[in-house]
């Protein structure tokens, strides 16, 4: 595993891997919030900005602090603190130093915290036995493949307003088979490179 | 953080919950159901689903933790200031979950194998945190774990019929434990089902099931 390079795993962790079509990560907020173009590249970018910071963060408590001090079985609970903890500090920053941006993206981040994608990108980095540089190379990916899939998944969201669909599978049920021709769209890029 | 509804990403739907006892049970299981009606915490849902017994292990995990997160949030509903209750619900739901995660690794090395951080993901599941919420911080001790019990029934039967379908007609045949169910030659396996576009596939037909025999509009569900 260590032999892949850090662009080899980005690039994976975008297509072949996407985290949310391939390991069905963060679905929550990717139904609810994928009604508008821009209000998902929103949580997109701010996803992927967590999600890069909250792996190499994750990475360095595991094995600096947790393994010395065999505590692994406590990762769970410390992850999930950590990213809290980083969402709030994010959340303070931006609020104090740019509201503009704050009132763009700020309502994004509490949201962020219970994205269940941030916290299996850290799991996924430990259990894959990735090295450092590998994971900052597979967080930023991570995020940046589910800003594609909830780009992508808002605009199809935009087009079908207008469909013709049968009643019962109105709302959540057409959106879960609209995800299922993505997911099948995306295995096309399978064999272009591959991680695990 | 600490005065927002855990439930937000998923449209709020937490806080929809009455009756006691029996009806509680119904609700859960049924009118209500966590995965199929209010289509929350479907991420672990998609991602072991692929095989009859993954599905049935992820139940059992999933009561497990929600009826202990349910019962030691409502023991301690009084005495969780109002402010950092979100962090120690949190910490209640982690440390179930880090149990379960423990007893697997040590007696089904394999499953656990398989499940991979999936287990770890309940944490972040908003049904359970939706249900220490709304229900378990309300109510005492005894109907939380019923409150408990049937939300933990209702995603493990989803997880089930997800996880049937999903085996039967990927590979043909279902396996748990000694028993087999064989569709026969006749039925060539779709490969395509055990994959990742089948999981949603399957789902968003059991949602629109759902619908269909309740009689609902499913763009009510949606906001």
């Amino acid at each position: 595993m260590s032999d892949t390079s850090a662009i080899v795993i980005l690039i994976a962790a975008i297509f072949t891997n996407n985290i949310l079509l391939s390991n069905f990560l963060g679905m929550c907020s990717f139904i609810a919030c994928s009604s508008q173009v821009g209000t998902a590249l929103g949580l997109g970018t701010a996803v992927t900005f967590v999600m890069t910071m909250t792996t190499m963060i994750n990475y360095s408590v595991y094995y600096f602090l947790l393994v010395p001090l065999k505590l692994v079985h406590l990762q769970f609970i410390v992850f999930i603190a950590v990213i809290a903890a980083f969402v709030q500090l994010v959340e303070m920053i931006v609020e104090r130093f740019s509201p503009k941006l704050y009132f763009s993206l700020g309502i994004f981040l509490p949201l962020i915290t219970v994205n269940c994608a941030i916290l299996g990108a850290s799991l996924f980095a430990i259990i894959r036995n990735y090295t450092f540089i590998q994971t900052i190379g597979f967080g930023f990916g991570a995020g940046l493949g589910w800003l594609v899939a909830i780009v992508l998944m808002a605009g199809l969201q935009q087009k079908m307003r207008y469909s013709d669909i049968p009643q019962p599978f109105k709302g959540v049920s057409v959106a879960m088979i609209i995800t299922c021709v993505m997911a099948m769209a995306f295995m096309g890029f399978a064999g272009m490179v591959t991680i695990q | 953080m600490a005065d927002k509804n855990a439930c937000m990403t998923c449209g709020g739907r937490g806080g929809l919950c009455g009756g006691k006892g029996i009806a509680t049970l119904k609700e859960g299981v049924w009118t209500n159901n966590p995965l199929a009606i209010q289509v929350l915490g479907i991420c672990s849902a998609l991602a072991v689903t692929n095989k009859l017994s993954n599905s049935l292990v992820m139940g059992c995990a999933f009561l497990f933790v929600c009826v202990g997160s349910n019962l030691f949030v409502s023991l301690l509903r009084n005495n969780i200031p109002h402010r950092i209750r979100m962090i120690a619900e949190v910490a209640i739901i982690a440390t179930f979950v880090i149990l379960f995660d423990q007893f697997l690794k040590a007696y089904y090395w394999e499953m656990s194998k398989q499940l991979g951080p999936y287990v770890g993901l309940i944490i972040t599941n908003c049904i359970v945190m939706g249900r220490a919420e709304a229900f378990a911080l309300q109510n005492p001790p005894i109907v939380s774990i019923v409150d408990g019990v049937a939300n933990g029934i209702g995603y493990g039967v989803a997880l089930a019929i997800i996880g049937f379908a999903r085996e039967l007609f990927g590979s043909g045949q279902v396996v748990l434990g000694n028993l087999v169910l064989d569709l026969g030659y006749w039925y060539t396996p779709n490969q395509l089902m055990i994959l990742a576009p089948g999981a949603f596939f399957v789902f968003g037909v059991l949602i629109a099931f759902f619908n269909l025999v309740k009689g609902g509009d499913g763009e009510e569900d949606k906001k």
